[in-house]
C-alpha cells in the first residue's frame, strides 16, 4: 500500500535556514545541511528546500546546499523558489536535486512546465502553487505571495497538470504561518479535480491538522515550524497518524 | 572492483552516483561514463533511467555502439547489471509511453501505463510503498519483506516469464518492482532515494 507522505519544509536564505512567518519577519536558525540530515535521519519521507527570497537575491548559495545535502540525505529531496527556466531546473538537478518545484515562472509562462516536464520527466517536476481567497475561490499569486494575478487557482491547477507538472504543492496564504490548519477546503477541491498527486502547505499547528490534511485528499503534508522548532518530532507525528488508522512509514 | 554507472544523457542521475559512492567507500572504483570500453571491461554496470521510456531508448541509442556494447556485458558476458525505473522497463521487448518504442529485449513483456481505475489511484505513483517479495534475489539479502521503498512512475513493467519476478507492490494491482533473471536484476523503485534500506540494495549489488 502507498504510504501517505511527511515532508519537512527547510525555508533557507542565503545558504541558511530560516522560518517566516505570513512570509516576512524571519529568524536565522540552522545549517540546511545538518537540518536535513536530521530530519532524514528521523524517518522524514522526504526534505523540501525553498530558497525563499531566491527571486531577488543572488542564488547562487542554494546550488552549494543541494550538493552538499545530496551526498548525505538519501530521500527524495525538492527545491524550490526563483526558479525561472529549464536552464535553473537542469543546474539543480545536477546538484543532486530529485525534484524542482516551479512557481513565478509556472505562472508567467507554461510551457516551463511543458518543456521540463518532457526533458527531464514529470516525475521531477513540482508546481507549487501559492493561493489566497477571494471573492470567487481562490487566486494564485506569484513571487513568494507578494504579487496578484487574477488567476483562479483550480483553474491554474487543472492547467498544470495538462502541461506535465508529476506533482502540486499547494500553500493557503491565508493560513500560512497562522498554525490554524490546512486550508481544507482549498486541498479537497484541487485533490479532487486532478488526477496527481497534491501535497497540502500552509498553516500546519497540530499533529490534527496533518491528519486532517490528509483526510481532505492530499497524498503528503508539508510541515515546517512544528518540527523545525521542535513541537513535534517527524517519528512523533507518524505515530500519531498512524493511530488514526493514516497509513505512513515507520 | 569496478562498477559503472551508464552516464547517457537519461536525465538526473546524480542521487544514484552519490548513493553509489556512499556505499563504495574506497572497497569499490565507481565511474560514471558513457565510455564503451570503460563499460566493456568493468566488473558490474548500472542503468538509470529518468524521463520516458522512449527518451532513454533514443538516448541510448544516441550514442554509437552502446547498446551493443551492453548487450554483449548482459547477455553474452552474463556480467551482473542493474537497471533502476525506466532502466529497468528498457529490458522489455516493447513500450507504450508516449509511442509504441522497442526495448533492449532482455526479459519478454511489455511496458504500459498503470491502471488508475478511473481515477481512484494518483498517478505518478509517488511515495513510499511496501514491497512484496515474492522469491529469493540476491539483492534482497537481509531485506525484510515488506521494506518500504521509494517509488515515482506511472508505466509498470509486466514481464511474460512470472518466474523472473523477485517483488511486487500493491497499487491498484499487483505491480512489478523488482525482476531477477540470471545476471540481470532491475528494481522499478529507487534504492538511491530509498533511505537505508535502498542503500543495503545497493550494497548487496556492489558485493555480488
Amino acid at each position: 500500500m502507498l504510504k501517505n507522505r511527511i515532508i519537512p519544509c527547510l525555508d533557507v536564505k542565503n545558504g541558511r535556514v530560516v522560518k517566516g512567518i505570513n512570509f516576512v519577519d524571519l529568524k536565522d536558525a540552522g545549517d540546511p545541511v545538518e537540518q536535513a540530515k536530521i530530519y532524514s535521519d528521523s524517518g522524514a519521507d522526504e526534505i523540501c528546500f525553498l530558497d525563499i527570497t531566491a527571486s531577488n537575491e543572488n542564488r547562487d548559495t542554494i546550488y552549494d546546499v543541494v550538493k552538499k545535502t545530496s551526498k548525505k540525505c538519501f530521500v527524495p529531496l525538492t527545491v524550490g523558489g526563483g526558479v525561472r527556466s529549464v536552464d535553473d531546473i537542469n543546474k539543480l538537478l545536477n546538484c543532486g536535486a530529485d525534484k524542482v518545484s516551479i512557481n513565478t515562472a509556472a505562472v508567467q509562462n507554461a510551457k516551463v512546465v511543458e518543456d521540463s516536464s518532457r526533458k527531464f520527466g514529470s516525475q521531477c517536476i513540482v508546481v507549487a502553487i501559492d493561493a489566497k481567497i477571494n471573492n470567487d475561490g481562490w487566486e494564485i499569486f506569484t513571487h513568494g505571495g507578494r504579487n496578484s494575478t487574477g488567476i483562479n487557482a483550480l483553474e491554474f491547477a487543472s492547467k498544470m497538470e495538462k502541461c506535465g507538472a508529476g506533482e502540486l504543492l499547494v500553500t493557503s496564504m491565508d493560513k500560512d504561518g497562522t498554525q490554524s490548519g490546512y486550508d481544507i477546503e482549498l486541498m479537497k477541491k484541487i485533490s479532487t479535480m486532478v488526477n496527481i498527486p497534491v501535497i497540502a502547505s500552509g498553516g500546519v499547528g497540530t499533529l490534527d491538522h496533518l491528519v486532517d490534511g490528509i483526510n481532505s485528499g492530499a497524498s503528503a503534508v508539508l510541515a515546517a515550524s512544528i518540527f523545525h522548532y521542535g513541537t513535534y518530532s517527524i517519528s512523533e507525528a507518524k505515530q500519531y497518524l498512524a493511530s488514526k488508522d493514516i497509513p505512513v512509514r515507520i | 572492483m569496478n562498477v559503472t554507472i551508464v552516464d547517457y544523457n537519461s536525465g538526473n542521475i546524480s542521487s544514484v552516483i552519490n548513493s553509489f559512492t556512499e556505499v563504495a567507500k574506497d572497497k569499490v572504483n565507481i565511474e560514471i561514463t558513457s565510455d564503451l570500453n570503460k563499460i566493456k571491461s568493468s566488473d558490474k554496470v548500472v542503468l538509470p533511467g529518468q524521463g520516458s521510456f522512449k527518451s532513454c531508448v533514443d538516448a541510448l541509442n544516441n550514442i554509437n555502439g552502446l547498446v551493443d556494447t551492453l548487450n554483449e556485458f548482459a547477455t553474452n558476458n552474463k556480467k551482473p547489471l542493474l537497471g533502476i525505473c525506466v532502466g529497468l522497463q528498457m529490458f522489455a521487448d516493447i513500450g507504450y509511453e508516449e509511442t509504441e518504442t522497442k526495448g533492449l529485449g532482455w526479459i519478454s513483456g511489455k511496458v504500459s501505463k498503470i491502471d488508475n481505475k478511473n481515477g481512484k489511484y494518483k498517478l505518478p505513483h509517488i511515495g513510499w510503498n511496501q514491497i512484496n517479495i515474492v522469491k529469493d534475489s540476491k539483492i534482497f539479502k537481509d531485506i525484510e519483506n515488506n521494506s518500504h521503498m521509494y517509488f515515482v512512475h506511472s508505466y509498470e513493467f509486466i514481464p511474460e516469464d512470472k518466474n523472473v519476478i523477485s517483488a511486487t507492490i500493491d497499487y491498484s494491482s499487483n505491480i512489478v518492482c523488482s525482476v531477477e533473471k540470471e545476471n540481470i536484476f532491475g528494481t522499478q523503485f529507487h534504492p538511491e532515494k530509498s533511505d537505508k534500506t535502498g542503500l543495503k540494495i545497493i550494497d548487496n549489488f556492489i558485493s555480488l
